[in-house]
């Protein structure tokens, strides 16, 4: 039986500094991040002892590679939510917590970008007058600059890595018809502009590699880091960083809601007959996301030839007989993981029929539409700046500038939970105890990462309390506990730690 | 030969015919409503939008990230 997919999204936020000269990227997102520290004012830093970025889940080690960079002296911290806010390559991020479902994990990456809004709005109290900082949830400065949203799913460690390489790659490449956030243009240097008017994807130009360890240069599509943050015998941790930041919850909901089927499937063994695997990923990653009729044939491994949809289609048919054999117990909640399904089948059906049905929902076909018209209304041509602007505003988070906002899309969240999930973390995880520890034993929390959290009651030594089972440390175990111990010395006697 | 099948028919055909009929007027109904919505935003879009769009675009600049 597939293990539950604990999932997650992390996010860096392109951030523009306005009304200062010569701006820089570092001091803006600190800023971000301190402003908010104020208004919650509960400073706790993050422990960087067991992070372990270089580790590749193919089995070996190195050290020489380009290190993704751990900058311990940027600023990091975690939220009472869960989720841990920071400043990494120039850019404000923010990583959800531990999430149960797919549902869940599109809660808690519209209250980041809620936290964000409200970092922005208490940046802006302490600039001078003229002066703020924006933050657009996109991923391209459209100049050959990229920067990622990545998801993150709980997988069994028994599952082969080839496998799961092979089994997820066709879905991959693929997925960006439903997932895309679209782009005016592309930013291959090489390829002549009226080529690509528009795209599927933020993050297709920027793919070299099938599979590798690099994050910031010769991105792959499947990604080998292997930090599982949690006990290492048991767990992996697929760090997915192919996909886009999505501003529609459709979107978001159906990109973690159908690779977390698919990874199910995977670790149940329901895919080894699938028998579909993609001739060239990389230039076929390109080719679907340039392709907006979604019907040019892909090639495939045994020389025949497939479309995007009928490959998703593939996966959908798959999931559909997973289901009925009762195999979405692994989604977390049986309802939620039935309308992933639906959606799914109803989202291919349009696409085939007219993406544009689905312009009120998925984030592409909506920027789509909207560069579209505006094209058509003043008969402009492509490579008209003024097409460009309207991609990046799509993208900015303030209500009342954004493109996305102002289109009115349909909604699956409700303001009042977003609201909830800025303060409070998900019960059904351990994110639960590392929220509710740091929101009512903050003056004792030393540090916190993923996978424990540090304690200081004012006496030697700093006191350690491992997490290694994201499954432990839900409200069902640990809410009873936290609420009966008056102080954090209790809690911990109370753990026998 | 089945197998080049198999490809073909799992796409989403057989349930386009369906939707196809069922919603189709509940569809037209949306696309008017789109329509009219994008219209809408069309019609000020020039006052949200950043002034200049070229030195909006121009000034967008990131260092790269992950």
């Amino acid at each position: 039986m597939a293990i539950i997919k604990v999932c997650g999204v992390e996010t860096e936020y392109g951030i523009q500094m306005l009304g200062v000269p010569d701006p820089n990227p570092i001091t803006a997102s600190s800023l971000l991040v301190n402003a908010y520290l104020s208004l919650v004012s509960k400073k706790v830093g993050w422990d960087f002892v067991d992070e372990s970025p270089m580790v590749d889940a193919r089995g070996f080690t190195r050290d020489f590679q380009l290190a993704p960079e751990v900058e311990t002296h940027l600023i990091n911290t975690v939220l009472s939510n869960g989720a841990r806010y920071y400043v990494d390559h120039a850019h404000p991020e923010y990583s959800s917590p531990e999430c149960y479902t797919p549902r869940e994990a599109t809660l808690y990456d519209k209250a980041g970008e809620e936290v964000m809004r409200r970092s922005m709005e208490a940046a802006e109290r302490v600039l001078g007058p003229g002066q703020s900082v924006v933050v657009y949830k996109n991923n391209s400065d459209r100049k050959g600059n990229s920067y990622g949203c990545h998801e993150n799913y709980m997988m069994d460690r028994a599952v082969p890595f080839g496998k799961i390489v092979s089994q997820v790659m066709p879905f991959f490449v693929t997925r960006q018809i439903f997932a895309g956030a679209g782009k005016v243009g592309t930013e291959m240097a090489y390829l002549p502009k009226e080529q690509v008017p528009f795209q599927l994807s933020q993050r297709a130009d920027f793919f070299e590699e099938e599979v590798g360890l690099e994050t910031t240069l010769k991105r792959p599509i499947v990604n080998t880091r292997d930090e599982p943050h949690a006990d290492a015998a048991r767990f992996r941790r697929l760090h997915v960083i192919l996909g886009d930041a999505n501003m529609s919850e459709y979107s978001t909901f159906l990109k973690v809601g159908t690779t977390a089927i698919v990874l199910s499937m995977i670790e149940d063994g329901f895919l080894d007959a699938l028998d579909i695997a993609v001739d060239a990923p990389v230039p076929s990653l390109r080719a679907v996301s340039y392709d907006l009729t979604l019907k040019r044939p892909i090639v495939m491994a045994d020389g025949r030839s497939a479309t995007a949809l009928e490959i998703q289609g593939r996966y959908l048919e798959a999931a559909k007989e997973y289901a009925a054999a009762g195999g979405l117990a692994s989604l977390g909640d049986e309802a939620e993981a039935k309308e992933i399904l639906r959606l799914w089948e109803e989202v291919l059906s349009d696409l085939e029929i007219d993406p544009m049905r689905l312009a009120d929902k998925l984030d592409w076909v909506a920027k789509y539409r909207l560069v579209s018209g505006y094209r058509e209304r003043h008969g402009i041509a492509w490579d008209d700046p003024h097409l460009a602007a309207i991609d990046l505003q799509f993208h900015d988070i303030r209500r009342g500038k954004s493109l996305f906002y102002r289109l009115g899309q349909e909604r699956l969240l409700a303001d009042e939970e977003i609201e909830v999930a800025v303060t409070e973390p998900p019960r059904r995880t351990r994110a639960y105890f590392r929220g509710k520890c740091l929101a009512k034993f903050a003056s004792n929390v030393a540090a916190a990462n993923w996978d424990s959290m540090i304690f200081d009651l004012g006496e030697d030594p700093l006191r350690r309390v491992p997490m290694m089972d994201p499954l432990r440390g839900t409200a069902d175990h640990v809410d009873e506990l936290i609420r009966s111990c008056d102080t954090a010395a209790e809690l911990l006697r109370a753990l026998g730690s | 030969m089945a197998e080049r099948e198999t490809v073909r028919k799992t796409s989403t055909s057989r349930s386009t015919e369906t939707v196809e009929e069922e919603s189709k007027s509940a569809s037209t109904e949306k696309s008017e409503k789109l329509k009219a919505e994008l219209d809408d935003l069309l019609d000020e879009i020039d006052e949200v939008l950043e002034d200049n769009a070229e030195e909006f675009v121009r000034n967008y600049v990131q260092k790269g990230g992950q």
